[in-house]
C-alpha cells in the first residue's frame, strides 16, 4: 500500500498574524510555522492506514520554498518514510498546486492520496477537488473514517456533511481530505525525530515534473478584520430583544 | 507572532532540535499547561502523562542511543528544559535525574558494565535517579560531607544522611557521594550507584516545602548500607571531580528553566494587564505597567541569548566554569524579579491559587538555591577574575 500525503506550511493558528503595511501578505518576522493542522491530520491517517495493514509506505510531499522541508521533516519524524519536496519560490494557487500534486501521483503511483480538507492559511478547500478530477480518480472530501478494503481495490468512507454522517464506498487510487475528527494526530516521538534527518528526500522543480506553472489567481489585497467594538451590558431582557430586533435586526 | 525571536534564526543548531523544540512546545501547550489545576489540585503527576513521557523518550534525552537513549545532546536538553518550564515544574523535576545528575556520572566516569545495566533503563523511564550529595552539615560547602563508605571484602559499607534529595522518596536508584578516605578532604570522595533495595538503604522522611513539591525532596539515611563493590563509579578518590562534571552541565538547564518561566510569566502578565480594567481602562494603558512590562521583556530577551550562546560555546569546549555561573546565577536571580513583577500585574488575583502565578513564584524560588546558591556562583566568578589578575 503506498500511501500519498500532502503537507502545507502554514502560520501556526494558535498566534496572532498580522497583515503586512503593503496588504500584500502577512508579517513573518518572529512567526511560527506548523504543518496544516488539517494535513497532519491525513499525515496521522497514511500512519494509521500502513500501520493497520502491516506493511505500507506513506510518502509526504511539500510544495513551496526550501523552508517547506522542515514540516516534511516534522511528518517524517511521525514516522512517515520519506519526503518530496516540489521547490517553488512561492505557494501557488489551487490549480497549479493541483497541477504539481498531479504530476507527483503520476510518478508515484499511490493507491491513495490523503490531503487536509483545507489549508488554515488561505481556507481555499480546493486543491483535493482538482486533483481527484484531473487524475480522473474518484474523490471523499471532509473525511471522518476511512477504511481500506484488505485487497486495496476500494475504501470506505464516512464523511462529514451537514447534520450528519454519509458513508460512500470509492475505488481505488482516489484522493480524500481529512475533516477535523478523522483522528488526532500523535506526538513525534524523540527516537523518531532524531530519525527523521536520515530518511530520504527528493527535491524536484516543476520542470522536473513537467509542469508549467500558469497562475490563474492573483492576491490583490490583505486586510486584518476590524478591530472588535466593545460590548454594552443590556439591563432587561426587554431591552437586549429590542436591541436584537430593531438595532441588529437579527431576529 | 512571537515578541521574542527564535534562537534557531540567529544561532546555527542542528535542525532536528528544532524539532524537538517544537515538538515539546506542542505537546506542552496542549497537553500539559491545560492540566496544571489538576496537578495543583492532586499533588500529582497524572498517571497518562507520565505514560506520555515514557512513550515519547523524554527520560532519555542525552542519554546516547547505544544504551536505549535519544542523544540529543546536552543544547537539546537544554531546549526541552526551557519549553518544558513553561509549565507545571514538576515535568522537569521528573526527568531531570535521568537527563543529567543521575545519569551522566555513569555516562562520564563508569564501567561499561555499569552503563550497560543502568542507562537504558533510565532512558526508558522503567527507573527514575536521585543524586545525593547534600547532607544537613554539608551543603554549599560540599566537599565537607561526612557520609562514609568503608570497603569490607567486595563490598563498601556505607553509613550517613543525605538530604533535600530530590526524587528520593520515588527514586530507584541514588548517585551518592560519599567519603572513602577522610585524609584526603574532597581528593578522599568516591561516587556510588546505590540501589533503593540494597540492604540499609532507608527513605526517613519527606521535606515539607515552599514550592516544588509534586516531585518533592527527601531525606535518605544510610545504616552499613551494602553497595557492591563493582558499584563504584570511576576510582576512589574521583567522586568529586565526577561531582562537579555532572553538576557543570546541569548549571546551564537551571538558567533554561528560569528562561522558560520567565516567558510564561511574560505571557501571562501581557494577558492579565489588557483584560483587567480598573478606572476605565485595560490596565496595560497605564504607563506604569507598560515599563514593568517593557523591563520584564528586556530580561528576558538577554537571558535568551546568553543560555544559548552558552550552550554553543560548550558545546565547542568542556569548560564553561565562569560562564555557566554567570548564566546560572544572572538568570535565575532576575527570573525572580520576573515572578514579583508579574504577580504585581495581577494583583490580589496574583497571590491567589486560580492563578498560576504564584505557584510558579513559590517554584522558582528554589532555583537560586540548588545546583549552587547564587553566593557560590558569585565566589566561582570572582574566583576566575582574580585567577587572571594574577
Ligand atoms: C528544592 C531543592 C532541591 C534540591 N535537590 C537536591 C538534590 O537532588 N541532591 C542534592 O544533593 N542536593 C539537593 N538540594 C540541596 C542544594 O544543593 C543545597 O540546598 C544548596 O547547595 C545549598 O546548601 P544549603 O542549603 O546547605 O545552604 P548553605 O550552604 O548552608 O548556605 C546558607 C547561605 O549561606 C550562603 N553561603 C554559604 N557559603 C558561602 C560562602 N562561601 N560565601 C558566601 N555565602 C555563602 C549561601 O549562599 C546561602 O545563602 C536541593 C535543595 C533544594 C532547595
Amino acid at each position: 500500500m503506498k500511501i500519498l500525503v500532502t503537507v502545507k506550511r502554514v502560520p501556526d493558528p494558535d498566534m496572532k498574524v498580522r497583515v503586512n503595511a503593503e496588504g500584500t501578505g502577512i508579517v513573518e518576522d518572529n512567526m511560527k510555522f506548523v504543518i496544516n493542522p488539517f494535513d497532519e491530520i491525513a499525515v496521522e491517517e497514511g500512519l494509521r492506514i500502513k500501520e493497520k495493514k502491516g506493511e505500507g509506505e506513506v510518502v509526504i510531499v511539500a510544495i513551496g520554498p526550501s523552508v517547506v522541508q522542515e514540516q516534511i521533516r516534522a511528518a517524517l519524524a511521525m514516522g512517515a518514510d520519506r519526503g518530496i519536496h516540489v521547490d517553488v519560490d512561492s505557494y501557488p494557487d489551487p490549480l497549479n498546486t493541483a497541477k504539481l500534486l498531479k504530476a507527483v501521483a503520476e510518478k508515484e503511483a499511490p493507491n491513495i492520496v490523503i490531503m487536509g480538507k483545507q489549508a488554515v492559511d488561505d481556507d481555499y478547500g480546493q486543491a483535493g477537488q482538482m486533483l481527484a478530477a484531473m487524475l480522473g480518480w474518484a474523490q471523499a472530501t471532509f473525511a471522518y473514517k476511512v477504511e481500506i478494503a484488505d485487497d486495496n481495490s476500494k475504501a470506505t468512507v464516512t464523511r462529514e456533511v451537514d447534520g450528519g454522517l454519509e458513508t460512500i464506498e470509492i475505488d481505488l487510487p482516489a484522493v480524500v481530505t481529512a475533516d477535523l475528527r478523522l483522528n488526532e494526530p500523535r506526538y513525534a516521538s524523540l527516537p523518531g525525530i532524531m530519525k527523521a534527518k536520515t530518511k530520504p528526500m527528493d527535491v524536484f522543480k516543476p520542470a522536473d515534473l513537467g509542469v508549467e506553472l500558469s497562475p490563474v489567481l492573483e492576491l490583490v489585497r490583505m486586510e486584518e478584520p476590524p478591530p472588535r467594538k466593545g460590548g454594552i451590558i443590556v439591563e432587561t431582557v426587554d431591552e437586549l430583544l429590542d436591541k436584537l430586533r430593531n438595532e441588529a435586526k437579527v431576529i | 507572532m512571537e515578541f521574542f525571536p527564535d534562537v534557531f534564526e540567529i544561532f546555527e543548531m542542528p535542525e532536528e532540535l528544532k524539532l524537538l523544540r517544537d515538538s515539546t512546545r506542542k505537546l506542552v501547550n496542549e497537553k500539559l499547561i491545560p492540566r496544571e489545576r489538576e496537578i495543583d489540585e492532586t499533588g500529582k503527576i497524572p498517571e497518562d502523562l507520565l505514560n506520555t513521557f515514557k512513550e515519547l523518550g523524554y527520560f532519555g534525552i542525552t542519554i546516547p542511543q547505544e544504551y536505549g537513549g535519544i542523544g540529543a545532546g546536552f543544547t537539546g536538553y537544554v531546549l526541552v528544559q526551557e519549553e518544558l518550564a513553561r509549565t507545571h515544574e514538576c515535568f522537569n523535576a521528573i526527568i531531570s535525574a535521568n537527563n543529567g545528575i543521575g545519569s551522566l556520572g555513569i555516562l562520564y566516569d563508569g564501567t561499561e558494565e555499569q552503563k550497560k545495566k543502568y542507562l537504558p533503563r533510565l532512558a526508558s523511564g522503567e527507573w527514575l535517579a536521585s543524586f545525593a550529595l547534600t547532607e544537613p552539615n554539608a551543603g554549599s560547602d560540599a566537599a565537607s560531607i561526612k557520609t562514609r563508605a568503608v570497603k569490607e571484602g567486595s563490598k563498601y559499607i556505607l553509613n550517613g544522611t543525605k538530604h533535600f534529595i530530590t526524587r528520593g522518596d520515588i527514586a530507584d536508584i541514588f548517585i551518592v557521594m560519599a567519603v572513602t578516605d577522610p585524609s584526603k578532604g574532597a581528593r578522599g570522595i568516591s561516587a556510588f550507584i546505590v540501589e533503593k533495595n540494597f540492604p540499609g538503604v532507608r527513605v526517613a522522611r519527606r521535606h515539607e516545602s515552599m514550592g516544588s513539591d509534586v516531585v518533592g525532596q527527601a531525606e535518605i539515611v544510610f545504616e552499613d548500607a551494602e553497595v557492591p563493590e563493582e558499584n563504584l563509579i570511576g576510582e576512589e578518590g574521583k567522586g568529586f571531580k565526577t561531582a562537579q562534571k555532572v553538576l557543570n552541565d546541569g548549571r546551564l538547564g537551571m538558567a533554561a528553566r528560569a528562561l522558560g518561566t520567565s516567558k510564561r510569566l511574560f505571557e501571562e502578565a501581557v494577558r492579565y494587564s489588557t483584560e483587567r480594567v480598573q478606572f476605565g481602562q485595560p490596565i496595560c494603558q497605564f504607563q506604569g505597567i507598560q515599563w514593568m512590562l517593557a523591563e520584564v521583556a528586556a530580561l528576558i530577551y538577554h537571558m535568551q541569548w546568553a543560555v544559548y550562546s552558552t550552550a554553543l560555546l560548550h558545546e565547542k569546549r568542556p569548560r564553561i566554569n565562569k560562564e555557566a555561573s554567570i548564566v546560572k546565577f544572572m538568570a535565575t536571580e532576575w527570573a525572580w524579579r520576573i515572578a514579583d513583577i508579574a504577580l504585581q500585574i495581577h494583583g490580589g488575583m496574583g497571590y491567589m491559587k486560580d492563578f498560576p502565578i504564584e505557584r510558579f513564584l513559590r517554584d522558582l524560588r528554589a532555583l537560586r538555591i540548588v545546583e549552587g546558591t547564587t553566593e557560590i556562583h558569585k565566589n566561582i566568578i570572582a574566583r576566575e577574575i582574580l585567577r587572571m589578575a594574577g
